[in-house]
């Protein structure tokens, strides 16, 4: 079971204080954030990304990069990367490289993204969102697992020949996570290929999520992948601590009534009896966290929500002291209890090279040398599948 | 088939009598006459909106509904019928209302057989349940009566109202009998636009399309 922490990247005025931060400032604490969390001993920093103020997470794989850069153990990962206005090509490659240089220490997460606008700033359009995002997907897909890829399809323009670089490291695809709240069909599609599904388990009650939850397992097991039991589920969670209740209470109301998406509507109180969101003692964030698993089952993967809605560094900080010293230590045990020996961990590089490779050496992609052309033709790499030919466009 | 059917009033009144509630009331109370004609129950349930003001707010800014809010969902999600009453606030429907219907998923409704209603100062605004209401419960894919009841102050010194009433209540009650909203859901369901998870779901109709095109795009594409 691994435990950490999701940011959206907003920058929030701090209703306390009344500042806002810099992008500078928000960008350099979350690279504090990151490293933090790794050492208060959580497993996973995961970023959104977003193409308009007030967010600062344009271009996830530099940031989480650069915390790669400073960190050893933390898997890196986001939250989501929106499958729809990205280029397929770009993130095959820049996840890939990502891959590389964290020494396999990633996974992400798609989604599609809700912000409209965004979508005729990159070319799409939003009411096509759905196939745009299953489509691109299918193409991700194929762009990390074969060598060279022809593809023609709605959305995007045809490749013939098209090699994405560099392969993926030991020729393992990043495990991919999709992010979904009320759609089955990005719950199929991650039951189909086996990936992981994701729940963000933050604005309504969690009972909204179990359906589909269920219906991802019942897929996954549909396709195959293992029983239902064994579906790779991840889920968010909001959590403010302090010691003592009531000085959490007090602490977080502020930002809480001022917080961009569910402020200046229904009271904290109502709030924490509607959804996932805990704010109060260490054991009241345990015991509330402990019921998703009587929901959801047993799952793989816990992030939650702490550097939102203006909350100041050093506050964010101490959060992941508690998170890490109190609260996570405690969930881990408690969630270890009565979980079947068949329920698999989230799966990382190492888990997933042993699967593909067992004791034998991973594969090294060497590529041929350059023709002259800037292209390798059918057979980029000394070991491609000689039987796997390109159809190129004849030209004349 | 069970003789007892339930029919929902949905009232957006405001005040204490209302008289849009006592419109909405009169109604329903005409259609339980007509539906013991015609041998069977209604069972009546109402939906006051006005003490669901602040959770309904609350809701448009959250996305989900407070519990306040869902048990009247769910309680339209059962209704075999409803009736709906709207004062009429500066040439338009109450907010009240609106609010309240933006917070249904939009297949709740789905061949639901409805009564529209208003009530308004003065006889002028009397097209705002044609016009508004109508509209907004044909998106909604609602099955309106033909007859819909507006009535301003004067109109309760009339008996004609009470024709109106009758006529409408008469109109629901052959529609409830009919069968209409069972039958156009089991014929169709699957070619309206559904909420995943939405209250709309009865039973046997949760069931996901495996079959769509984006579900096989979903599954590969191939």
């Amino acid at each position: 079971m691994q435990f950490g922490v999701f940011s959206v990247s907003d920058i929030t005025r701090d209703p306390v204080t009344g500042t806002t931060p810099s992008e500078a400032e928000r960008i350099q604490g979350a690279i504090a954030i990151a490293k933090k969390t790794e050492e208060v001993g959580l497993d996973v920093y995961a970023i959104g990304e977003h193409h308009n103020p007030p967010f600062f997470s344009s271009s996830p794989t530099t940031l989480l990069a650069a915390i790669a850069g400073q960190t050893e153990r933390i898997v890196l990962s986001t939250a989501t990367t929106l499958i729809t206005t990205n280029d397929p090509v770009r993130l095959a490659e820049e996840y890939a490289m990502l891959q590389h240089v964290s020494n396999g220490r990633m996974d992400l997460m798609l989604g599609r993204g809700n912000t409209a606008p965004v979508y005729p700033w990159f070319g799409q359009d939003i009411r096509q969102g759905l196939p745009l995002a299953l489509e691109h997907y299918n193409l991700l897909h194929r762009l990390w697992r074969e060598d060279v890829v022809d593809w023609e399809g709605r959305f995007r323009t045809p490749l013939q020949g098209f090699t994405s670089t560099p392969r993926p490291l030991d020729d393992v695809p990043p495990f991919v996570w999709h992010g979904s709240i009320r759609t089955p069909e990005i719950a199929e599609q991650a039951a189909y290929y086996g990936d992981g599904f994701f729940a963000n388990n933050i604005f309504w009650p969690k009972e909204h999520y179990i359906r589909l939850i269920e219906f991802y397992r019942q897929r996954f097991a549909h396709y195959g992948h293992g029983t239902p039991e064994q579906a790779i589920v991840g889920l968010g969670g909001q959590a403010f601590i302090a010691k003592r209740s009531q000085d959490a209470i007090r602490a977080f109301r502020p930002y809480f009534d001022e917080a961009p998406v569910y402020g200046n509507g229904p009271r904290m109180e109502d709030f924490m009896a509607g959804t996932p969101l805990s704010v109060g003692s260490p054991q009241e964030v345990i015991d509330k966290t402990l019921t998703f698993r009587e929901s959801f089952g047993d799952y793989q993967r816990q992030l939650f929500l702490v550097d939102h809605a203006g909350l100041p560094l050093g506050t964010v900080l101490d959060q992941l002291e508690l998170l890490g010293g109190e609260v996570v230590p405690v969930l881990r045990r408690e969630m270890a209890k009565n979980r079947p020996e068949s329920v698999p961990d989230a799966p990382t590089h190492a888990s997933l090279v042993a699967a593909k490779y067992g004791d034998a050496e991973p594969r090294q992609p060497r590529p041929r040398p350059n023709r002259g052309d800037n292209v390798t033709g059918a057979s980029p790499y000394e070991d491609s599948d000689p039987a796997v030919q390109a159809r190129l466009p004849l030209v004349g | 088939m069970s003789t007892t059917r339930r029919l929902v009033i949905v009232s957006g009144g405001t005040s204490d009598p209302s008289s849009t509630r006592m419109l909405a009331d009169r109604i329903a109370q005409r259609a339980v006459i007509r539906a013991a004609e015609a041998g069977f129950d209604l069972e009546l349930s109402v939906v006051e909106l006005r003490p669901l003001a602040a959770d309904l707010a609350s809701a448009q800014v959250t996305g989900f509904a407070p519990a306040t809010v869902q048990e009247a969902i769910d309680r339209l999600a059962q209704a075999d019928a409803v009736v709906v009453a709207t004062p009429v606030y500066k040439a338009g429907i109450s907010g009240l209302v609106k609010s309240f219907v933006d917070v249904l998923d939009q297949d709740l409704l789905i061949a639901t057989p409805v009564v529209l209603a208003a009530t308004a100062g003065t006889a002028r605004h009397a097209l705002v349940v044609d016009e508004q209401l109508r509209s907004l419960f044909a998106y909604l894919r609602a099955l309106p009566t033909p007859t819909s009841v507006f009535a301003a102050s004067d109109d309760w010194g009339s008996s004609s109202l009470s024709e109106r009433i009758d006529r409408a209540a008469t109109e629901l009650v052959v529609l409830i009998e009919a069968g209409v909203r069972d039958r156009m859901r089991e014929a169709s369901w699957h070619r309206y636009q559904h909420t995943f998870g939405g209250a709309a779901s009865a039973p046997g109709f949760d069931a996901v399309d495996l079959d769509s095109d984006l579900m096989r795009l979903a599954a590969g594409g191939r």
